[in-house]
């Protein structure tokens, strides 16, 4: 799916992002590097997973590529055109959000038939009655009875609620759709219909995703290409079954390790990730994962790891670093 | 299709929003008590030409100090009695009322705009905004507003105009208070956030996605602030510098009767019972939309 | 093992007083435990799984009315205890580590101190020797420069060193039973997996019974010796975790467990099982099968009370259907 000679339908170009972060009254603010130079090219009806701790920048990607943030230095591209911040409303149009909850990511008070129709309202696109056949169309689409129109967020279950979001979100036709975590605060039952619709609207509209959870299965099910980003860097991507079937970096080893499958004739693994997540403000040298890497060798400790290309996908590990000894 | 499938045995589980409202307003006997209240002295304002009966600015000196209805050597054309000047007092209550309603009324819609505005502004925008914002509301926090405004009337003349303009410019502070940080609480969430995604303009994400969230907090500061006015529209009056004589207010009455007090006790009982109640009214209002619209900050 | 259970419930009901009506949050379940062993309650939201571990440390809510047949923990009646000697047994015999450790310490006091009360509180022992068992735990517990740890305060830890605090802080007194409230859902899976394996070791070495409440099928696999699966206030199948994801007999929990997908099992890409409706509500009389509205196999007579049927000495489940083993429901 991802073939190489279309141009990819996403691309970001060392995007990164800095916050000034003060830690006391009198101190200096210090540079916190949320996201240190990432770049990825996400091709029509890929489905990319980012996967990785919290506080490794995924959440903050999101919100550069939905133009809530702006990027420190770096290039957002859409069909190979580059986005600047000013057209954020262009940008609107092809990317959408599903967020994480479906509890605070509708407004109490409009109606769900309001909420869907918001972006059409917002772009000024039709009048009432056809942004009224839109909004039923998607009602359809995403499996909600016409009548919950007139009901309020709070008349309708977890399930129901992210499908009035997967509703706003498409209701605009848009070819990348930003899932930040779309089922990870739902029960067990009601994740797999949101997952089965998300795959299915995938197939139908022919829609692109950024797929960011922390749940591995969940990544391994539905994505075709996964990003590992540790500390505001992609430390591996490739193709998904390439990914799980034989992963390169060791953090990426360890994430995998960690997966809990249903399997009752298995304990629980140990993941050698001896140390905890470092301090975005003060990163470890060189590598910035040598301090919990069970193969660390004296050069990931000094020096930045190199970024080793490979035909589909690459991963920045000294590791794997052309031999050179 | 298949994915209909979670919603087929499903209805509509919880009843609107308005519905619920409405089961919670009708519940709530404070409010009640005080809707109804209000709604009277309200009627009363309105209708004053047609229920007084007299004119309260005419001076009858031969009927002075007629004692209202319920004491010895009562006159029927007079209920409520008459004045030192032998104007009829209910004719100056009922009229009274607009002119408490009205400063309530005008004063709290000033002061509201000014505060929302401020408060909204620094609640969303933050940074520099905020930090303009809240070194004003503690400046004025910091004005004594009884003496400014006894200073700033002293200079301009009191009139009805001047105390609604000096009221409004003083009493923002809890709305900017207020609205900053029920904005601040709302901000981040993420429908404002699927709004901007959205393309949103800024003034729309305010306007629709946060004011409408926040809006219920509002209603109770202009309640609390209606009374905070009309109480210092009285106590204005009653040092000489609010609105000024013949004209009909509660305060100035209480303050052109003080003199008898002490043998014609009802001169001053009768405005300051009505402005006691009004001010209850609006204070058990205002408590009743608070305990409606957001019953999950109930102890 | 035969020893005698340590923990004993006997038809559990928790009703919630509402506007609307009485909520039967909890209806009528039972369990047993034994010391070394660990129990895990799976259940989705409203399950009623947590109310149930808030019933047994005596920290429900004061509106809610809780009843049980019986509530024997190593001898005491749990139901007859004075609220006074409830809070001797808590942190004492029985410890509860919660799902969100930050707001569970107090980000007032350092966490030397408050590790130090815990022990102090039911022991009586000097300030040293409360402060050599703080730094005992907690370098069992995986903190490494445990002395220089009792000084911060709960802010300056990560969320992964905040829970392995609050693990140390319940094991101060060495209790009996444990009981943990979703310890790993608030943790990013790497961390999950290190404190889920520090919890099993510390339980094997201390020989304490643990509960575990979650709704992770994964983590119940990986750590359960029981299961007790709950379905709106019910108890719909318990056994032995093995018994339970090899050979699952009710529609529920077959259900559950062909909605998450597995690594080598579910293709990537295909369509995930998944379980039609929602929770009914519980609100009033509930009758019957509370699963009967999402079942594939639901017929009129699962409007009647339905037996529960044991196909092994360790296995029972609560159906109309003697479902046979293996056969797809």
């Amino acid at each position: 799916m991802s073939d190489k000679t279309t141009p990819p339908v996403l691309e970001l170009a060392n995007v990164t992002k800095t916050y000034q972060v003060k830690q006391g009254l009198f101190s200096a603010p210090r540079p916190l590097h949320a996201l240190g130079g990432v770049s990825l090219r996400i091709h029509k009806k890929d489905v990319l997973g980012l996967v990785g701790e919290s506080g490794c920048g995924k959440s903050t990607l999101a919100k550069v590529l939905l133009g809530l943030e702006v990027p420190t230095s770096g290039k957002v591209l859409v069909d190979g055109k580059e986005i600047t911040p000013r057209e954020r409303k262009l940008q609107a149009r092809r990317i959408q959000p599903i967020f994480q909850d479906p509890y605070s990511s509708l407004n109490p008070r409009k109606s769900i038939e309001d909420i869907i129709a918001l972006p059409l309202v917002a772009h000024r696109i039709g009048d009432a009655a056809s942004r009224a056949g839109s909004v039923r169309r998607m009602l359809d689409l995403v499996g909600l009875p016409q009548r919950v129109l007139k009901g309020y967020p709070n008349q309708l279950s977890g399930g129901q609620r992210q499908r009035v979001a997967i509703a706003r979100a498409l209701v605009m036709n848009p070819e990348i759709v930003i899932c930040d975590e779309p089922t990870s605060a739902l029960d067990v039952s009601v994740q797999s219909q949101i997952l089965n619709l998300l795959g299915d609207l995938r197939e139908e509209l022919g829609l692109t995703y950024l797929f960011i959870s922390h749940n591995l299965a969940v990544v391994e099910h539905l994505a075709t290409r996964v990003a590992v980003m540790y500390l505001g860097r992609v430390v591996e991507e490739a193709p998904a079954a390439e990914l799980f079937a034989g992963p390169r970096h060791p953090y990426t080893q360890a994430l995998l390790e960690s997966v809990l499958t249903p399997d009752p004739n298995l304990s629980v693994p140990d993941t050698h990730l001896g140390a905890s997540y470092p301090n975005p403000i003060a990163p470890p040298p060189g590598c910035h994962f040598h301090p919990r890497c069970a193969q660390v060798r004296d050069i990931c400790k000094t020096t930045p790891p190199p970024h080793v290309a490979g035909p589909q996908g690459h991963v920045d590990c000294h590791l794997h670093a052309a031999p050179a000894r | 299709m298949a994915r209909t499938i979670e919603t087929v045995a499903e209805e509509l589980r919880a009843p609107s929003p308005a519905a619920i409202l409405r089961k919670r307003v009708f519940g709530h006997y404070g409010l009640v008590f005080g809707i109804a209240v209000l709604a009277v002295i309200v009627l009363i304002a309105l209708l004053a030409p047609l229920l007084a009966g007299h004119d309260p600015y005419a001076q009858d000196l031969v009927a002075r100090m007629k004692p209202p209805f319920w004491m010895e050597g009562s006159d029927p054309e007079h209920l409520l009695g008459t004045d030192h000047l032998g104007r009829d007092y209910l004719a100056r209550l009922l009229y009274g009322a607009r002119i408490s309603l009205s400063i309530g009324l005008f004063a709290a819609l000033i002061s509201g705009l000014i505060g929302t505005a401020m408060g909204v502004a620094a609640g969303y925008f933050g940074g520099r905004v905020d930090l303009v914002v809240t070194f004003l509301i503690n400046v004025r926090l910091a004005m004594p507003v009884v003496l400014v405004a006894l200073a700033v009337v002293a200079i301009l003349g009191g009139s009805l105009q001047v105390v609604v303009c000096v009221l409004g410019l003083l009493l923002w502070d809890r709305f900017a208070v207020v609205m900053r940080s029920s904005v601040l609480q709302v901000r981040d969430l993420e429908y404002v956030n699927a709004a901007k995604a959205i393309g949103c303009s800024t003034r729309r994400i305010i306007l629709l996605e946060i004011m409408p969230n926040v809006v219920n907090n509002l209603i109770v500061v202009v309640t609390l602030e209606m009374a905070h006015a009309i109480l210092l529209e009285a106590a204005l009056s009653f040092l000489g510098l609010g609105v000024q004589p013949p004209t009909p207010s509660w305060g100035l009455m209480i303050s052109e009767g003080k003199q008898m007090m002490l043998f014609e006790p009802w001169l001053i009982a009768i405005p300051g019972v009505a402005l006691f109640v009004l001010v209850l009214a609006i204070n058990l209002l205002g408590d009743g939309l608070r305990d409606v619209t957001a019953p999950e900050n109930r102890g | 093992m035969t020893t005698e259970p340590i923990l004993k419930v006997e038809n559990l009901t928790i009703d919630v007083p509402m506007a609307q009506g009485t909520l039967h949050a909890v209806r009528g379940i039972d369990f047993e435990l034994r010391r070394g062993e660990t129990l895990c309650i799976v259940g989705e939201s409203g399950s009623g799984k947590s109310l149930t571990s808030l019933a047994l440390m005596g920290l429900l809510p004061k509106k809610m009315r809780c009843k049980a047949a019986g509530l024997d923990f190593s001898g005491i009646d749990l139901q007859r205890q004075t609220p006074k000697a409830m809070r001797a047994l808590r942190g004492d015999r029985m410890a509860m580590i919660f799902q969100e450790p930050m707001t569970s310490l107090n980000p007032a006091y350092t966490i030397g101190d408050q590790l130090m009360e815990a022990l102090l509180l039911h022991r009586p022992v000097s300030k040293a020797e409360a402060r050599a068992r703080a730094i005992e735990l907690l370098g069992k517990v995986g903190i490494t420069a445990a002395e220089s740890r009792l000084g911060q305060y709960p802010h300056q830890l990560s969320g992964g060193l905040r829970q392995r605090v609050m693990i140390a802080m319940a094991l101060m007194c060495e209790p009996e039973l444990i009981i943990a409230d979703e310890p790993t859902t608030a943790l990013d899976v790497t961390i999950q997996a290190q404190i889920l394996r520090l919890l099993a070791d510390l339980q094997r070495e201390m020989n304490m019974a643990m509960i575990l409440v979650t709704h992770d099928l994964g983590v119940v696999a990986r750590i359960a010796d029981k299961v007790v699966v709950m379905y709106a206030g019910e108890v719909v199948e318990n056994g032995s975790a093995r018994e339970i994801f090899e050979n699952p007999r009710h529609p529920y929990t077959r259900g559950l467990l062909r909605c998450i997908p597995v690594p080598g099992k579910t293709k990537p890409g295909e369509h995930l099982g998944s379980i039609p409706g929602i929770v009914p509500s519980l609100i009033g009389k509930v009758e019957g099968c509370a699963f009967r509205s999402r079942c594939e196999v639901a017929e009129d007579a699962c409007s009647s009370p339905v037996p529960v049927r044991r196909p092994g000495t360790d296995h029972a489940y609560r159906c109309i259907h003697d479902i046979p083993e293996g056969a797809s429901a």
